[in-house]
């Protein structure tokens, strides 16, 4: 995690930082989406609870506090209490790998006699050199939380809710997986800081022996892939459990699915690893298909000196550059999020079967034609 | 190497969760255990009686089992896709091409005998 103690505690505290940037999003996520349903469907919302019904959410908080802890009896006590906690894991630790802006660079400084040398702390978790890989590998562990609440509470509803659930999402994560060996393919590396990089700058491609470039377009993968896009921002619908994906939950015939038994915290817990799931996809979509925290007309060097024609300090300069990133990354998630949001309260659910068919007949040979004429693409650009 | 970091991450999630957990019995009043109808497995209105090892469709096993092949199938191709373009520009690449080329007809010739045998059908 790092050389000297300094390095060590400022990674410590960023990891932690992240992790509950997640959990104080889901507060937030959640007025939105009642907020935005309501918009939606024509109605006010929750509107009573401080400023735009802002406060209703930590009212709920307080009510959450206030449920007893009253396991069934025939739950499987170890699977049922330890599942809302494993829930929590896999999504921040996903997410920890997905950089958010452009690193910080702190310059050496000496401090009560002792020296620290030049630091660069990156702005994501951890830096892992085959992110994609790793992301993928983790966030899927979360078939296993929901496998664990639906035996452990010993209830048939939640077992039926969670077999389905896991059963959708192993279906689509093939989708998901085929569809992002495209994306692997145009920049030709699994590392998401690379592939932010290899989308600076305006929309250039050569074609054999001649370079085009559109001055006017970002050069963003979506231009690239937006087939593959496609196919995995409906993927990642499927892999978080939402409408109109959310079979796992089938209020109708399944009264709540998987966690059907749980109640208070624990079931809080459990949505919060559905936000981050939400967050992970919407992280993703944005590094592989909008240019990550680029901003749009500007690459990070141009920006790096137009601060520094203000700033003289080079640790201030790349503070203020990482903001500015930050601030772009921000608004594109924010803007994946409400899309969720917004296709959650727009279409209806689908039957099972046609769930199933969706991914396995549908996206799957999509995926795979997408993948096909990519690798078609590439090899004639290159003759 | 990020492993410290991930440890540490899981390990401090594992502990948050819990804390929860423990003060939510706390704030709730304690754990309660008996052998009220509160205790008693969700069911609509009637008394439950399955237990919780029901029988389930055997489609569910089929699904994993077809995505186990497929999604080994799948990473094989990552590899494969990492390194295409280095291939590309030492002059190997209709061979690769032609490699990837030959599991994919293996690949999709196994995903249509699927879809024709009916495997993912769901009735």
């Amino acid at each position: 995690m790092g050389n000297d103690f300094f390095e060590i505690t400022v990674n410590a505290i960023k990891l932690v930082v992240i992790f509950l940037m997640i959990v104080q999003a889901v507060p937030l996520l959640v007025w939105v989406e009642r907020r935005g349903s309501a918009f939606i469907q024509n109605r006010l919302g929750p509107n009573r609870v401080g400023p735009l019904g802002l406060i209703q959410l930590l009212a709920d908080a307080v009510k959450f506090l206030g449920k007893e802890d009253a396991p069934p009896n025939k739950a499987v006590k170890l699977l049922y209490y330890t599942a809302p906690v494993f829930a929590l894991i896999p999504g921040a630790i996903a997410y920890c790998a997905i950089p958010l802006s452009t690193p910080i660079s702190v310059e050496a400084f000496d401090f009560f006699g002792r020296h620290f040398g030049p630091y660069r702390f990156a702005m994501q978790g951890y830096d892992i050199n085959i992110g994609i890989v790793f992301i993928l590998g983790i966030s899927s562990l979360a078939a296993y939380t929901i496998l664990m609440a639906g035996w452990g509470s010993g209830n048939k509803y939640a077992l039926m809710g969670a077999l389905r659930a896991s059963a959708q999402i192993i279906s689509y994560e093939l989708a998901l997986g085929l569809s992002i060996v495209g994306v692997i393919l145009l920049y030709g590396t699994f590392n998401l800081t690379e592939m932010i990089a290899a989308q600076s700058g305006p929309l250039a491609f050569r074609w054999g022996s001649n370079q085009y470039v559109f001055s006017f377009l970002p050069n963003w993968g979506i231009f690239f892939q937006p087939v593959g896009a496609l196919i995995f921002f409906a993927a990642a619908f499927a892999e978080s459990n939402r409408l109109p994906f959310d079979l796992a939950e089938g209020e109708a015939e399944l009264v709540a699915g998987f966690h059907t038994e749980y109640g208070g915290f624990k079931m809080l817990m459990f949505f919060i690893g559905e936000y981050a799931h939400m967050m992970i996809a919407s992280g993703l979509v944005v590094t592989f298909f909008l240019g990550g925290y680029l901003i749009p007309g500007f690459t990070v060097d141009e920006i790096k000196n137009w601060v520094g024609t203000f700033i003289n300090n080079g640790t201030a300069v790349s503070a203020v550059v990482c903001a500015f990133h930050l601030l772009s990354y921000l608004l594109k998630l924010t803007f994946l999020m409400w899309v969720f949001i917004w296709i959650r309260w727009t279409l209806p659910r689908f039957r099972y079967d046609q769930l199933m068919d969706l991914g396995w007949k549908t996206m799957l040979p999509w995926a795979l034609g997408n993948t096909i004429i990519t690798a078609g693409l590439i090899y004639w650009s290159y003759q | 190497m990020p492993l410290g970091g991930i440890l540490f991450l899981a390990i401090f999630i594992g502990a948050f969760g819990t804390f929860l957990i423990y003060l939510a019995r706390f704030t709730g009043g304690g754990l309660k255990t008996g052998r009220g109808v509160k205790f008693e497995t969700y069911e609509c209105g009637l008394p439950a009686e399955e237990k919780n090892d029901t029988k389930v469709s055997v489609k569910f096993y089929l699904t994993g089992i077809l995505f186990i092949l497929f999604d080994i199938e799948i990473i094989f191709m990552y590899p494969w896709a990492v390194t295409f373009k280095d291939f590309l520009q030492n002059g190997t690449g209709l061979y690769v091409l032609g490699a990837m080329g030959f599991f994919l007809l293996v690949f999709i010739f196994g995903l249509f005998w699927e879809i024709k045998s009916k495997a993912l059908d769901w009735d």
